[in-house]
This record gives structure tokens, C-alpha cells and sequence, in this order.
């Protein structure tokens, strides 16, 4: 038995079938050197391929199988050892390679598998965002349309229009068949078919408003499906078709009273109108949401637009009323203008008319006084007079308060002297009182202003009705009159809100407090004394009217008046409070600036008293003149002693001398004046003008029977003073 | 306005006047006495005051040449001085007059002289700012306003 390591193809036997192997084997390792080929050429193609590593490996293992393969070849005849060695080499290889490959694979495969799994998975990841994309399309599409449908419902303020447009275009956006709006009557019990798209139903067409599906509807702001038969939907005519689905949805009707809350108005008194959408029969169509949304949205939309419409309706109609009114009002007021005017006219003639005669009754009934009269004509006479008198007053403040009420009385404004007005008062006042045996006081606070600016006559009037009524319901006992300004506590204890103001540089309040023991007024009377004609004591006969007008011009001056009294019997306290200016306080420079008193103001008490004047200096002289013509004397100036003696005549009151001449003794002067009047009746007063103040020149001032003295340089006011005392007392003492 | 203006500006004056000394009350008591019945008093009685002044003073310094002085005579022109002077209000005018006087009653020559020119300045002073404040009460009188009266001030 011989073993060879050479195997002897038997050609002939199996040399068909060797054949084929052969073919097989070469076609193999020629398929398995070309995969690899094809797989690097096709990776390196390719950008994203992980598994390189592998690649190689696969490479590696099918490189060697067509080697292996290729070297099989040689096999099939007689081979050499070499390539049995060969043979073996490759086999070995191939083996170790592919089993790593394999080994490999259990780690590779799975991770490939997944790799199709994440494929499957994003795959319908897209398909699911593709969807939703789809979705948000549509709800911008619908979004669109509200607004569109909005801008279209909104552009337009009046309510047809807008209800119109709205089934008009809700019908063209969602392609409905047919739409319809149904409002309620007046009533509120019924729907009333309004509005519809396609005019195929009688408008007019009601349904009761207690139907359940209206209620369900109107009890959800949102869209709701209803049966195509319930009577709000069948609004077409029944056809063989079968009808499309059918929605409604509710509209509220908002007034202008529902937004007087800050959030929006809830469900309280409200009213609904009903809209009612229908899609095209046998479309098989659906609602979708995203309509059905729109609807609502829509439905919203109109609510506001309607309310919109209506408030322009209402603001219209107001509009029109006030011009309505305005017009009345005008013409009301043109009226009553005409109306005033022709009452003043009337007052205006009245009263010429009424005070002619009345002059002439007083007039001649004063003359009839005069004439001899028995007592009897005599009383008769004074009454008629008195009555007349009575009659004239109340003519004269009828027409007053006529004026005042309508405001067409102005005060005078002026400057005044208050001193002035109190004491002519008091001058008036006091005859009255004396006769009637009352005491009759003036006290004036030293703080008051020496002049003030307001309305001198009507003040004064004021102060003469009032003290005036004081004196006449006092049978006895006192009246007394004080004068103060106001402080401020006192004017707020009146809670009078025009008395506000608070008394500034400008002005001042003046208070008067007229007080008597007279016959007090009953407190329930209290509120009636300054009403017109009405009479607190009907044994009185006041005129009625004074006090009505007092208040009214105290009213004119921003002050107050009010009477006051504990009781009948307990006398009677009237306050009155007025407010004036103050002169020359606001815009004057710091040298304060008195306005020039006007000459008949200051009363020349001592007109054309007959006066001489020795003086040598021509200057002091002069000065003496001027002071003494200014006060309202008669003066005749002479420059020396002879020429005094000498002029000096019976007719003259009062001599001045001036005692400081040094030629002339002035003194002698004296004594000679004195030689030439005898009587002592006819002596003029003597007066020695000096700028000396020692007690030496007194003395011989006095011995020489000098009846005064007064200290150069002499004012008007010391002047005047000396003056009067010098004729009241025959003497005067001079104060510094 | 400008009677306003010029009023005031008249007040500022007369106040400036005042608190320098050169007029005194006195003055503001002749004002007073200008009304409708005599309306030029005040220019009347400064026109005498300046005019007698004038001569006083003339005399004074003819008096004050001579060789022998006659003092009696100065007194008496003195006298008279200060008596026009305090009559129309010139302050500064009347105290000088008063110093010239006591030199007088000391027969102080020298003390005399030197008077006599405090004298004459002050007169001068004073006339010139009274020239002043009378032009000022004739603006405001042709233009129709009031002329103001000064109070007794504080």
C-alpha cells in the first residue's frame, strides 16, 4: 500500500463532475475577491458607515475563503507539497477569521437590527408631525377667517349690516347651506326668525323661547349640535335629501347697563338671540372642532358689535333729546329774560309814577304843618304825613329788593372814613334814643381801620335798620353799638361756607353788635325776621321789608347777619359782619399813602371865623395863614405889632401872636389889644404862637391874659383842636 | 400808568428827603394844607422861603464883612432864618441856624463865619432838592393825578 500525498485526478471517471468543480471553485474565489472590492468601493461612497473595523474583518474572512478556494484549484491534479502547504496555510486562516467573524457578528447584528427599528420609529414620528402641521394649518386657516370675519362684522356700526355680513360670510368661509339668526320679541317669551342667508323662510316665523334644545343652547357659551328637526332648524323645506348636521350657538345681546361692572357682565338679566348653521345636505360632511370653535368665536364677536351698534344707537337718541331740551331751555330762558325786563319796566314807571304823587303829599302835608292848624287838623295832618312817609320807605325798598333779587344791584365801592359812619349814625340815632329816655352807647375797638373800602351808603343803611329796629322795640333801658373786627373763630362759628376765606391784607371783617334791653323776639321767630312782610309782633308796624333788604346787601358784601335772643322780654342782640377792604395796604410803596382827604370831609367846624395873625416872618407868616384858611377861617395877616393893634376889630374871634419876634414885645401887643376892647364880650380870644416851651414864657403868656398858647410849628390837627376847645371853653390847655 | 410812576418815584424822593434830614414833618404838614381852594400853596410858600432866605443871607454876609461886627443885628436875621426855616420844615437848615446861633450869643466871629457857610450850603442843599421835588408835583399835576400826602412816618 503505497500512500501518496499526490492524488491522481481520475479524468476520465469523474472528469465531467471535476470539470464542474473546477468552474465552480474559480467562479467562487472570483465572487469572493470581488465582494470586497465592491464593499470598499461602496462604503468609501458612502459617508456615514460606522463598522469599519468589521468591514476589514468581513473583507479579511472573504479574501481568504476565495483564496482558499482559488488555491483549491491547484488541488484537483498533482500537486507539490508547497502548495498543499499553501493550501493548508490559507484553510488555517480562513478558519481563524472566520471565526472571529463570527464572534463579531453575535455583537454586530443586533446593533444593525436596531438601527432599522429607530428607522421605523422616526418614520412615524414624521408622519405624526406632518399630521399636526396639517392640524395648524387648519386652525390658522380658521383663525383667518375669524378675523376676516371679524374685520368684516366690526367695520360697520349699523345692526342690519353687521348681522347680514355675519351669516353672509360665516356662510362663505364654512360653506353652510344655509344660516339663520333668530332674535328675541319684545317680550322676551318667543324667537323671532330675523335674518337668514338664502331668504328661503319667511322672516317673521316665531318659535316659543322655552323650548328645552333653545335652553340647552343658551345655557353653553359653546357650539352645540342640534337635531336638523327641532323647530329652530328646519328652515328648509323638507326635501328628499337627507339634511346636513346642524349647529347652534347663542348670541348675547349686551345693553350698556351690563358693563358698568369691571369684569365681564355674568349671567344675570340677560338676553340671547340664537344662531343656527347648517351644512349642505348629503355632504357627508362632519363639524369639526376647529368650526365648531369659530363659530363661537364668531358668535362672540357679534355680541360685541351689536352692543357696539346699540350704544351708538342710545348716544344718538340722548344726543337728539339734550338738543331737544337745549332748544326748550333757550327759549325758556329768553322768556323769563323777557319777562324780567318787562317786571323792571313795569318797576321803573311804578315807581315814577307812584313816588310823583307821593312828593306831593309829603310836600304839601309838610306845609300844611306849618300853617296854623287846630290840634285836631294838626294830628290828623302828622299821621297822613307819617303814613306817607311809612308809604314812601316801602316804595323805595320794594324797588331795591326787586333789583337785589335779581342781581342787578351792584354796590358802590368806595373809600370811606368808619369813624365817620359810626358816629353819623350815632348822630342820627341819638335824638331818637334821648326822647325815648334809652341809653344809647357807641364803642368803637381800637384796632379798627381808620378808613375802609366798601359800599358806604348801603352799610350805613344797614346799620340805621338796625339799630333803628333796636331802638324802636326798646321801651327802656340801653342800646349799645360795638364795633370790632372779626377774628376768625367768631366767623366760623356762623358754618356760613361763603365766610371761608380767611381775612387777608386786603381785606378785613368788620363785626357789629348792636345789643338792647328791648322786647326780645320769640326763638320761633327767629328764622322768619328776615323774610319779606313778615312781622314778628303784629302790634308793630315794621316795615316789613328792611331786614329782607339788610341781609340781602350784607349778602352783596360776603358777610353775614343774624339776630339773636334769648326770649320775649330778654332783649335782643343783633350781629352783623361785613367784609372790606383795607386802603393802600396791597401794592403801595413802604411810605404809606394816605389818600388825600377831600376838603368837605373834614367839616370846617369854624367857617368864616374872623381871625388876625401877627407874624414878621414872611414865611411863618404864610404858613399860619394856610393853616388857617385850610381849617375854614377868615384870616387877615398883619407883620407887626402897631399895624395889629390897629386892624383889629370886633368882628375878630381870636388874635394868634407870635411871641418870638425879638423887636416886638408881643406881650405889649397884648395888653394894648386888651385897652382897646372894653367890654369883655367883644375882646378876641388871644393865642401866642411860640417856639419857647419854658414855663417863663407861660407865665407871662398867662399874665398878660393870653388865653393859650400853642408850640410852632403847629399842625392842622393841633390847630384845630385848639380852636374848637378855645370857642367851646374860652380857653385851651395844649397838649404835646 | 405813569402817574403812578411818577407818584412814586415822588414818594421815593420825599422819603429820601426825609430820612436824610433835609425836610421834617413840617413839611408834610404844609402839603396838607394845598387843596382845591389853594392849590399852588406849597410852590408859594417855598418861592417866599427861598426869596427871604435869599436875602437873609445876603445880609448876613454884608453884616459878617464889616469891620465891626454888629451881633445883635445877626442875631435878629438869624432869628428870622430859623423861623422860615422851621415854618417850611428845613431840618438841617433850622439846626444849622441854631449852632450859628450859639456862636452869635459867644460873639464868636470866626465860629460865625464858619456858620454863615454851613448855613449857605445847607440852604443850597435844600433848595435844590425842594426845586427837584416841586418839579416832580407839577409833572404829576399836568398829568391829572394827585399828588401824594405823606403821613407821619415811623
Amino acid at each position: 500500500m503505497e500512500l501518496c500525498n499526490c492524488i491522481e485526478p481520475p479524468w476520465p471517471a469523474g472528469e465531467l463532475l471535476m470539470k464542474y468543480q473546477y468552474i465552480s471553485d474559480f467562479f467562487i474565489a472570483l465572487a469572493y475577491f470581488s465582494i470586497p472590492l465592491e464593499l470598499i468601493y461602496f462604503v468609501k461612497k458612502s459617508a456615514v458607515f460606522p463598522y469599519r473595523w468589521v468591514l476589514v474583518q468581513f473583507g479579511a474572512f472573504i479574501v481568504l475563503c476565495g483564496a482558499t478556494h482559488l488555491i483549491n484549484l491547484w488541488t484537483f491534479t498533482l500537486h507539490t507539497k508547497t502548495v498543499a502547504v499553501v493550501m493548508t496555510t490559507a484553510k488555517v486562516l480562513t478558519a481563524a477569521v472566520s471565526c472571529a467573524t463570527a464572534l463579531m457578528l453575535v455583537h454586530i447584528i443586533p446593533d444593525l437590527l436596531s438601527v432599522k427599528t429607530r428607522e421605523l420609529f422616526l418614520k412615524n414620528k414624521a408622519a405624526e408631525l406632518d399630521r399636526e402641521m396639517g392640524l395648524i394649518r387648519t386652525q390658522e386657516e380658521t383663525g383667518r377667517h375669524v378675523r376676516m370675519l371679524t374685520h368684516e362684522i366690526r367695520s360697520t356700526l349699523d345692526r342690519h349690516t353687521i348681522l347680514k355680513t355675519t351669516l353672509v360670510e360665516l356662510g362663505r368661509t364654512l360653506g353652510l347651506e344655509e344660516c339663520a339668526l333668530w332674535m328675541p320679541t319684545r317680550t322676551g317669551l318667543e324667537l323671532q326668525l330675523s335674518y337668514t342667508l338664502r331668504h328661503q323662510n319667511p322672516v317673521g316665523f316665531t318659535v316659543p323661547i322655552q323650548l328645552p334644545v333653545i335652553n340647552q343652547v343658551f345655557n353653553t357659551n359653546r357650539a352645540v349640535k342640534i337635531s336638523p328637526n327641532s323647530p329652530v332648524a328646519r328652515l328648509r323645506p323638507a326635501g328628499k335629501y337627507m339634511p346636513g348636521e346642524v349647529v347652534a350657538v347663542r348670541v348675547p345681546l349686551l345693553h350698556l347697563s351690563n358693563f358698568q361692572i369691571h369684569d365681564w357682565p355674568e349671567l344675570s338679566t340677560r338676553r340671547y338671540a340664537l344662531m343656527v348653521l347648517m351644512l349642505p345636505s348629503d355632504s357627508a360632511r362632519q363639524w369639526h372642532v376647529h368650526e365648531l370653535e369659530l363659530v363661537e368665536v364668531v358668535a362672540d364677536q357679534v355680541a360685541v358689535a351689536l352692543s357696539h351698534a346699540a350704544i351708538l344707537e342710545e348716544s344718538m337718541k340722548a344726543r337728539d333729546l339734550l338738543m331737544e331740551q337745549n332748544v326748550a331751555l333757550d327759549h325758556a330762558r329768553r322768556e323769563a329774560e323777557t319777562a324780567v325786563r318787562a317786571r323792571n319796566d313795569f318797576l321803573a314807571v311804578m315807581n315814577h309814577e307812584m313816588r310823583t304823587p307821593m312828593h306831593a303829599i309829603i310836600a304839601l302835608s309838610s306845609l300844611l304843618l306849618e300853617t296854623e292848624l287846630t290840634p285836631e287838623q294838626r294830628l290828623m295832618v302828622e299821621t297822613v304825613l307819617k303814613s306817607s312817609n311809612l308809604l314812601s320807605t316801602l316804595i323805595n325798598d320794594v324797588l331795591d329788593l326787586s333789583r337785589l333779587e335779581d342781581g342787578s344791584l351792584k354796590l358802590e365801592i368806595g373809600t370811606f372814613s368808619l369813624h365817620t359812619l359810626f358816629r353819623e349814625t350815632y348822630n342820627l340815632i341819638k335824638p331818637i334814643a334821648s326822647v325815648k329816655k334809652l341809653n344809647f352807647t357807641l364803642s368803637l375797638s381800637p384796632e379798627l381801620p381808620e378808613f375802609a373800602i366798601g359800599d358806604e351808603k348801603r352799610l350805613m343803611q344797614v346799620l340805621l335798620n338796625v339799630v333803628g329796629n333796636a331802638v324802636k322795640f326798646t321801651k327802656e333801658g340801653s342800646i349799645s353799638v360795638s364795633a370790632f373786627v372779626a377774628k376768625l373763630d367768631s366767623l366760623r362759628e356762623f358754618r356760613a361756607p361763603d365766610l371761608i376765606s380767611i381775612p387777608s391784607d386786603n381785606h378785613f371783617y368788620l363785626r357789629i353788635e348792636v345789643k338792647d334791653t328791648g322786647l326780645g323776639i320769640n326763638p320761633q321767630d327767629l328764622p322768619k325776621l328776615f323774610m319779606k312782610f313778615v312781622q314778628s309782633q303784629p302790634t308793630k308796624n315794621s316795615s316789613g321789608l328792611g331786614l329782607a333788604i339788610c341781609k340781602r346787601f350784607v349778602n352783596l358784601m360776603e358777610g353775614h347777619i343774624c339776630i339773636e335772643s334769648e326770649g320775649l322780654g330778654k332783649g335782643s342782640t343783633a350781629i352783623v359782619i361785613v367784609k372790606l377792604g383795607i386802603p393802600g395796604r396791597s401794592n403801595e410803596s413802604k411810605l404809606s399813602f394816605v389818600h388825600k382827604v377831600p376838603r368837605n370831609q373834614v367839616k370846617p367846624a369854624f367857617s368864616g371865623l374872623k381871625v388876625v395873625l401877627m407874624d414878621d416872618n414872611s414865611v411863618g407868616r404864610m404858613v399860619t395863614k394856610g393853616l388857617l384858611v385850610h381849617l375854614g377861617c377868615d384870616v387877615l395877616a398883619v407883620g407887626s405889632g402897631d399895624e395889629c393893634v390897629r386892624v383889629i376889630n370886633h368882628e375878630h374871634k381870636v388874635v394868634f401872636l407870635d411871641v418870638s419876634m425879638p423887636d416886638v414885645n408881643s406881650f405889649e401887643v397884648a395888653v394894648r389889644i386888651h385897652e382897646k376892647f372894653s367890654k369883655r364880650m367883644d375882646r378876641p380870644l388871644i393865642v401866642a404862637l411860640t417856639g419857647n416851651t419854658d414855663r417863663m414864657t407861660k407865665e407871662n403868656c398867662r399874665r398878660v391874659g393870653m388865653n393859650g398858647v400853642l408850640l410852632k410849628p403847629v399842625s392842622v390837627d393841633k390847630m384845630r383842636s385848639a380852636l374848637s376847645d378855645l370857642l367851646e371853653k374860652g380857653f385851651f390847655v395844649e397838649s404835646k | 400808568m405813569e402817574v403812578n410812576q411818577m407818584q412814586r418815584s415822588f414818594l421815593e424822593y420825599a422819603t429820601v428827603l426825609f430820612r436824610e434830614g433835609f425836610l421834617d414833618g413840617q413839611f408834610s404838614q404844609l402839603q396838607m394844607l394845598q387843596d382845591e381852594s389853594n392849590p399852588d400853596f406849597v410852590v408859594e410858600v417855598v418861592s417866599l422861603f427861598f426869596e427871604d432866605s435869599q436875602k437873609l443871607l445876603n445880609d448876613l454876609t454884608t453884616t459878617l464883612d464889616q469891620q465891626n461886627v454888629d451881633f445883635k443885628k445877626i442875631d435878629a436875621h438869624i432869628h428870622q432864618l430859623k423861623g422860615s426855616s422851621s415854618s417850611i420844615g428845613a431840618q438841617r437848615v433850622k439846626n444849622a441856624c441854631i449852632a450859628f446861633r450859639n456862636f452869635c450869643d459867644q460873639q464868636n466871629l470866626e465860629g460865625c463865619m464858619r456858620c454863615l457857610q454851613h448855613v449857605k450850603q445847607e440852604y443850597l442843599l435844600v433848595k435844590s432838592k425842594l426845586e427837584a421835588l416841586l418839579r416832580l408835583e407839577q409833572q404829576i399835576v399836568a398829568a391829572g393825578g394827585a399828588i401824594p400826602v405823606l403821613s407821619e412816618f415811623s
